[in-house]
């Protein structure tokens, strides 16, 4: 056995240190504080996760109407609070397994834990071509509901197929003049409620079979991109001064160790208790290989995740 | 709600709080609207707790003041420019760690 690391720090060790204070997170903060257990939840931004991204939830169980997603992220986190809940600021970087203690290393120093929860959630993927990087935030954006008041009657362009393109799709439609819909293959993948939706929306135009090769734009940022219809081989210019990617999520799993079990695409590998291939690290949420990526199911690995991380925490004292 | 050290700018004072200030500037561009913004409000309030005195920093609601943001090309928000001496030295968008927001600002605080 290595030598212990000399990261014993003044920090104290906690029963469990959730890690992301999005739906997944917040539900195990809930569960873990209302089970005594000393807890603390880290975010690197703020409270909310990419809830926050999205104007209004249609699809949370008891509201009937629909809950605003500020509204719901409050509702959770005062539920939480209630219970005793902390958190803290601070961007995690690494996370290390010391026997039994796991130490968590972030830009507010290292914490250590019995239990870690990662719950670090998603990040939007990008495009990958040029010109996206260049004018991000000039043109280029990943979050409509930040974004869109700034194409007031102008033409915009979605890229994607699948239920956030879509559904941000039409939420452009409030604002823009026109929506065009960039999608690659020849049908839609997004809930046909969506598609439904969308066909009905005389605003939005849809590009099948049509892929972005390049964002182009100058000192005033984007001003067409270059398309191409993957089918004919034709090349076309679309002339937008914004484009908005929604081509799916990349797990925020950097700082978990490898021995750690990932799927082909990267997400965190869990048995149905949320257990990953490291005992006393556990993952919930959409961070997890999983078939559905919804606030339903986020809080349901958190639940489940906090209750699991708990009995590994007593299985620990006992041992001792 | 802005922390006692985070002053609002509008399109009629920017010119003179930030461009003319002595000491350099953090603005943030955030909207009512947008669920980031009010992600990033509180690190923006740390920041001007931690460099208070070295760092000014400012808010800028971009519904209320469209002039400031169209100057600098704004298409998206939460969007955070550092000024200093009336010139941007960096510019970042979205919601982002606390830890780079203040990489950038140790770069310009002296």
């Amino acid at each position: 056995m290595r030598e212990r690391p000399c990261h014993m720090t003044s920090s104290d060790l906690y029963d469990i240190v959730i890690i992301g204070a999005g739906p997944a997170g917040l539900a195990a903060g809930l569960y873990a504080n209302r089970a005594r257990y000393n807890t603390l939840v880290l975010e690197k931004v703020g409270v909310g996760g990419q809830l926050l991204s999205y104007e209004k939830v249609d699809n949370y169980p008891g509201f009937p109407e629909g809950v605003s997603s500020f509204e719901l992220v409050e509702l959770f986190k005062a539920q939480a609070e209630k219970f005793g809940m902390q958190h803290k600021n601070a961007d995690v970087t690494g996370l290390e397994t010391d026997g039994p203690i796991h130490v968590i290393h972030t830009s507010e120093g290292d914490m250590r834990a019995k239990a870690v929860l990662v719950a670090s959630g998603c990040t939007p993927r990008k495009l990958g071509v040029k010109g996206e990087a260049e004018f991000t935030g000039r043109g280029v954006s990943y979050c409509a509901i930040c974004d869109g008041p700034f194409y007031r009657n102008a033409e915009v362009a979605v890229v994607g197929g699948g239920d956030t393109a879509v559904e941000e799709a039409i939420y452009l439609t409030k604002f823009a003049s026109r929506v065009h819909l960039i999608h690659r293959r020849d049908e839609l993948r997004a809930v046909k409620i969506l598609q439904e939706e969308a066909f009905q929306n005389d605003k939005i135009t849809i590009h099948w079979n049509t892929v972005v090769e390049e964002i182009r734009g100058g000192d005033q940022g984007v001003s067409e991109l270059a398309l191409l219809d993957v089918v004919t081989r034709e090349t076309s210019s679309l002339p937008v001064p914004g484009v908005f990617v929604f081509v799916g999520l990349l797990p925020n799993a950097d700082f978990v160790p490898q021995q750690v079990e990932r799927d082909p695409q990267g997400f965190l590998v869990t048995d149905d208790a949320m257990v990953t291939a490291v005992p006393g690290i556990f993952a919930a949420g959409d961070v997890r290989s999983k078939s559905l990526r919804q606030i339903v199911t986020a809080v349901g690995d958190g639940a489940t995740a906090a209750f699991n991380a708990g009995r590994h925490v007593e299985s620990l004292s006992h041992a001792g | 709600m802005a922390g006692k050290n985070v002053i609002e700018i509008n399109d009629s004072n920017f010119e003179q709080e930030v461009l003319k200030s002595d000491l350099p500037v953090l603005v943030d561009f955030w909207a009512p609207w947008c669920g980031p913004c009010r992600a990033i409000a509180p690190v923006v309030e740390e920041l001007s707790n931690d460099y208070a005195g070295k760092l000014k920093v400012a808010k800028c609601n971009v519904d209320e003041n469209p002039n400031t943001p169209a100057r600098f090309g704004i298409r998206a928000i939460p969007t955070l420019i550092l000024f200093k001496g009336g010139n941007v030295t960096e510019q970042i968008t979205g919601a982002v760690a606390k830890s780079q927001i203040a990489a950038a600002v140790e770069k310009v605080v002296s």
